[in-house]
């Protein structure tokens, strides 16, 4: 192995600047003229917008310009656009109601943004925003997940009974018979809590327009600026896409909640052009509360039927998602695609049906948020699995070893064939590392200190790479989802790449770098990786689902191999031997059975001063691209074991011990995957044991708008975690690589809480289980 | 955040001074809740009076049997001071307890004091210690102190210049912190004082208080099974996102008994 090549623990490149202070983040990054937004936002959850006075405000020191909903619809500018479409079960399609860039008619979430103050500097923008006067017409609202649809109000007049879309998949059928059939069914009606996403970096834009070459340029913090440059100029402001520059410099954190097209940034764009001077915004904390597309927030019942053996012969999901008040871009495919067709798990369940309604309500719009339909998916299936043990007096791990799949290809009754796993080997290395043979002795241990201990299994698996353009496009994707690359090898050998995949967090500067420099036998610091710039990188579809390495990664692959491919055709020019002939390894083309070789960088400074080289044949130059479409999607897998240890007296868990073991494929930086997967693992603490988005029923006004109220996991909550790695190679990707960034969020939450019900003895206990829920259900045994 | 102005005393009369008659003046000490509370907008205050530059105000003092802490003197400091850690190893405990690293660098005893934060730490102390707040006009007893939700008996012009805690024969804090913000969701003092036994309740109502029925079971019985067998009410305790009252009212009495036996 090269000392930075794939499989070594590089230390990341960009963290150098990032911990000197040195990134460069949107706000950083002031232009000249430079101008100041303020969004004025509904306190309201539901309410007419009747008026809006901008008099007083207008006349404010440093304002510059207002806009209200009506100035922007008085253009012509629609909505923002759903990118998947869903259908009903009788095939109708879903529901779309506008989606204003600025409210027009009513005002549909607290935060929900009615008008744009500018302003000389961003005291001036917020002092005049508070001046604006909204004439409100108060509505009831309607903020709650379970009875939305029997809800009185109407978030949306197309949608009166606040239903989005009634979605089904699988074969109703064949599951009503096994369950009709059953030797036992465990019945579990769950709650996958709202979460919000809480990146450190808040959302943040700065939109200039040049009048000299009628362009904009747009900073964003955001995961994937081609995307939000198509999205906002092809289906929003209808200004043509070569005239748009989209920047996502450094990001501090996205976690889904930045993939979407937002209406701020949106505004801005439009408003640069008529202000001619650009405009930044950046959230406050408070307003990323408020205005962050949330994650989660489904209310589910699940059924698993099985024979006398434990085998399961039937799954039923009914559940209902929350889309809040409007959709978000890819709202819609998150509670279906991204979900239902998780379901089967690592199991043999042979018939799996699962029924969606999605539901407007009058909260922030809920979209993808780290792993994105697939943790509440692996939440439904591994509570499930866990009940249905108990239910049969099955060891957790065996009721898990009697129904994994074991060959593969397999193809699950709900749509996606997982290539490969290895599902035993990731259970009983995760058994043995977490000692479970000595579970027993150390419950007892902890009964004779008046403690509860509990133990928690969850086998999770999920669907990352996304993913093949064709698959996504006959299941409503209104997008493809490829990723291209570019290698630029420079005259002395030195490369630079160019990634549509975006990094705000996962390392990409080293990991991507890791697979060049190894590629090509050159070192990593040869190499620098450019991302996040329409203008500099040829297309991209972004970063989000796990998808940068599989899928960018890949394509980068294919652009550097036809870099060889070139580079052999200039060495054999230069060898004087046949282009069959040479071969390439560490950094050097040879002829094969000779000791006649060039290095890379004499092929590389040919290819630029191309005097004794085959231009009759051959261009100059050693530039390549390529776009990777994937053939299937990567299925990341492994357990998690969860040991909790929870004070009666007060209800307090404590993690004693948490132990995930992960397949992810071949590795190429191990380091940075255990970073991915405690980061994961703390995200999906947190939501079992903390997080909690609570948004009063009656008001709809968000209770949990600060961090004194939404409590985020801190280091002294988190136990040291305990990880491990089985490696089956993807078979479809030439690196054999999964993706792992998502994992640890999507495993870790059913093993938490399986393990606290364990504990206590009960069947369910919602998340978060603060100490006062654990209390609570410690009484209801008592 | 709104633009204020400041001003930099450098002795408690000139502080007093500049507050007197000024509705839009603050003391400004360690920043860290009034700070935040303009950024919110939860308060308006146009002038600001640093207290930083005024000599004598911070430091720790052990006078006979007590420990007189000035207002100025920050959590970390009283978190590490031998002293404090000696006589009063309780108090020391609960200021290293407050907030985040940051916050105990800069919060000070006398902004805690003065704020009377339903859910925060020192009030606890000083109502449990059975302390002496001495301003710049008198010295209030603790039992005087605390008056309300954010209240206290503090006039407007009025500067706490120390805090005068008497060591107790056995004392000890325990705290349940809340998940999101880390103040006490309840948090229990308990001591033996020269003036009997004192058991002070913070986080759980709109003040901090003192629960008598413990205090008496303690007198008695100074064990974790006598505060343990005390039921609580919940009338009146505060019920909210994180905990309700009933679930308060129990914690008082787990924690008090574990205080009682780590005391
Ligand atoms: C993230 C965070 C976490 C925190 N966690 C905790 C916690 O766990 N427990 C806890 O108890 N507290 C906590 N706090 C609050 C912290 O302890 C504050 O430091 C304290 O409440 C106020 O002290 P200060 O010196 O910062 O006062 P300031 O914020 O400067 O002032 C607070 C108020 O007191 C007045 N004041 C200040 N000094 C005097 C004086 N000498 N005389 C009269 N009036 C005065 C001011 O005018 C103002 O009204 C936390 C704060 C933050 C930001």
């Amino acid at each position: 192995m090269k000392a930075d090549g794939i499989g070594a623990r590089v230390t990341r490149k960009e963290d150098q600047r990032f911990l000197t202070g040195n990134g460069q983040y949107t706000d950083d990054i002031t232009l000249s003229h430079q101008t100041y937004a303020a969004f004025v936002r509904s306190p309201h959850a539901h309410a007419t917008i009747n008026d809006i006075d901008t008099r007083a405000a207008a006349a404010m020191p440093g304002v510059v310009a207002i806009f209200t909903g009506k100035d922007i619809a008085a253009t012509g500018i629609g909505g923002l656009p759903c990118g998947w479409l869903i259908n009903n079960k009788d095939g109708t399609p879903m529901k779309e109601p506008p989606h204003h860039i600025l409210a027009v008619d009513k005002a549909r979430y607290v935060g929900d943004q009615v008008a744009v103050v500018i302003a000389e500097t961003i005291e001036q923008a917020r002092a005049a925003a508070e001046a604006v006067e909204v004439d409100y017409g108060v509505l009831p609202a309607v903020a709650d997940t379970a009875t939305a649809s029997k809800a009185k109000a109407s978030v949306h007049d197309a949608a009166a009974d606040n239903v989005c879309y009634v979605w089904g998949h699988g074969d109703a059928a064949a599951v009503d018979r096994a369950i009709a059939s059953a030797h036992k069914v465990s019945t579990l009606d769950i709650v996958n809590n709202r979460l919000i996403p809480n990146a450190i970096e808040p959302r943040a834009a700065n939109a200039a327009y040049d009048k000299s070459s009628d362009s904009y340029t747009l900073y964003v913090s955001n995961q994937n600026p081609h995307v939000e440059r198509l999205l906002m100029c092809a289906f929003v402001l209808g200004i043509p896409e070569h005239k748009v520059r989209v920047v996502a410099p450094d990001v501090g954190g996205g976690f889904g909640s930045k993939i979407f097209l937002y209406a701020e940034e949106t505004v801005l764009v439009w408003a640069s052009k008529r202000v001619g001077r650009p405009i930044k915004w950046t959230a406050d904390r408070m307003e990323s509360f408020l205005s962050d597309a949330h994650g989660r927030d489904h209310v589910t019942r699940v059924q698993m039927a099985m024979d006398g053996n434990g085998k399961f012969t039937g799954m039923k999901v009914t559940t209902t998602a929350n889309v809040g008040a409007y959709l978000s871009t890819f709202a819609s495919c998150v509670p279906t695609i991204l979900y239902a067709t998780l379901l089967a798990g690592q199991y043999a369940t042979p018939a799996i049906y699962c029924e969606v309604t999605a539901v407007f309500t009058n909260t922030s719009p809920v979209d993808a948020y780290r792993g994105a339909g697939r943790p509440e998916a692996t939440y439904v299936v591994e509570r499930i699995v866990e009940t249905a043990a108990r239910d049969m007096g099955l060891d957790p791990a065996e009721i898990r070893r009697r129904n994994f799949i074991t060959t593969f290809p397999y193809a699950t009754p709900v749509g996606l064939t997982y290539d490969i796993g290895d599902y035993h080997a990731c259970l009983e290395k995760a058994v043995k590392l977490a000692d479970y043979a000595g579970f027993p002795a150390r419950q007892a241990e902890a009964k004779a200190r008046g403690k509860l201990r509990g133990i928690g299994f969850s086998s999770y698996i999920e669907a990352c790479g996304l993913a093949p353009s064709n698959v996504a496009g006959a299941l409503g994707a209104r997008a493809g989802l490829f990723e291209a690359g570019e290698v630029r090898v420079h005259p002395t050998g030195k490369v630079t790449v160019f990634t549509g995949s975006h990094s705000h967090g996962q390392g990409h500067e080293t990991t991507f770098a890791q697979v060049v420099a190894d590629r090509l036998g050159i070192p990593i610091d040869d190499v620098d990786i450019q991302h996040g710039d329409t203008g500099k990188v040829l297309f991209g579809m972004g970063t989000y689902g796990s998808r940068s390495l599989a899928v960018g990664g890949t394509a980068i692959v294919k652009a550097v191999d036809k870099v060889i491919a070139k580079g052999k055709k200039i060495a054999a020019h230069l060898l004087e031997a046949a282009d069959t002939d040479i071969e390439f390894k560490d950094g050097v083309f040879r002829v094969a059975g000779t000791d006649k070789n060039v290095p890379f960088a004499s092929v590389a400074l040919t290819a630029y001063v191309p005097h004794n080289y085959p231009l009759d044949k051959l261009e100059p130059g050693l530039n390549e691209n390529a776009f990777y479409d994937p053939t299937n999607f990567t299925y990341p897998a492994g357990t998690h074991i969860c040991e909790v240890e929870i004070d009666p007296d007060t209800g307090k868990t404590e993690i004693v011990k948490f132990t995930a073991v992960d397949d992810f494929g071949n590795i190429i930086n191990p380091m940075i995957v255990e970073g991915q997967v405690h980061g994961g693992l703390a995200q999906g603490i947190g939501q079992a044991l903390l997080e909690g988005c609570v948004y009063d029923k009656e008001s709809g006004q968000l209770l949990t708008a600060t961090y004194m109220d939404y409590a985020m996991p801190r280091a002294d909550d988190l136990p040291n975690f305990t990880v491990g790695t089985h490696v089956t190679p993807c078979t479809h990707n030439p690196l054999g690589v999964k993706g792992c960034g998502e994992a640890g969020a999507i495993g870790s939450p059913p093993a938490l809480i399986n393990a606290i019900t364990h504990a206590i003895g009960v069947r369910d206990i919602a998340m978060p289980a603060t100490p006062e829920r654990v209390w609570r259900a410690i009484q209801s045994r008592a | 955040m709104q633009a204020f102005q400041l001003h930099q005393p450098n002795s408690v009369a000139s502080a007093t001074q500049q507050r007197a008659g000024k509705d839009d003046a603050r003391f400004l000490a360690g920043g860290q809740s009034l700070l935040a509370a303009m950024r919110l907008g939860l308060n308006s205050a146009s002038e600001l009076i640093d207290l930083s530059k005024i000599p004598g105000l911070a430091g720790i003092k052990v006078d006979g049997n007590g420990i007189v802490i000035g207002a100025m003197t920050r959590h970390a400091d009283v978190a590490a001071s031998a002293d404090v850690k000696r006589l009063i190893p309780a108090l020391a405990a609960l200021a290293g307890s407050i907030g985040d690293r940051q916050v105990r660098n800069m919060g000070t005893i006398g902004g805690s004091i003065a704020n009377a934060d339903p859910a925060a730490d020192y009030p606890a102390a000083v109502l449990g210690l059975g302390a002496t707040v001495q301003t710049n006009k008198r010295a209030i007893a603790a039992d005087d102190f605390f008056k309300g939700f954010y209240e206290t008996a503090l006039a407007e012009d009025e500067l706490i210049t120390s805090v005068r805690f008497p060591v107790p024969t056995k004392g000890a804090y325990e705290k349940f912190k809340n998940p999101a913000s880390r103040f006490a969701l309840v948090g229990v003092f308990v001591a033996q004082t020269a003036g009997g036994v004192r058991v002070a309740v913070t986080g759980a109502a709109g003040s901090v208080f003192r629960v008598s029925a413990i205090e008496a079971a303690l007198a008695g019985n100074w064990s974790a099974a006598a505060a343990k067998a005390v039921r609580v009410s919940a009338d009146g305790l505060n019920s909210d996102l994180h905990a309700s009252a009933e679930y308060r009212a129990h914690l008082i009495t787990v924690l008090a008994a574990r205080a009682v036996a780590a005391s």
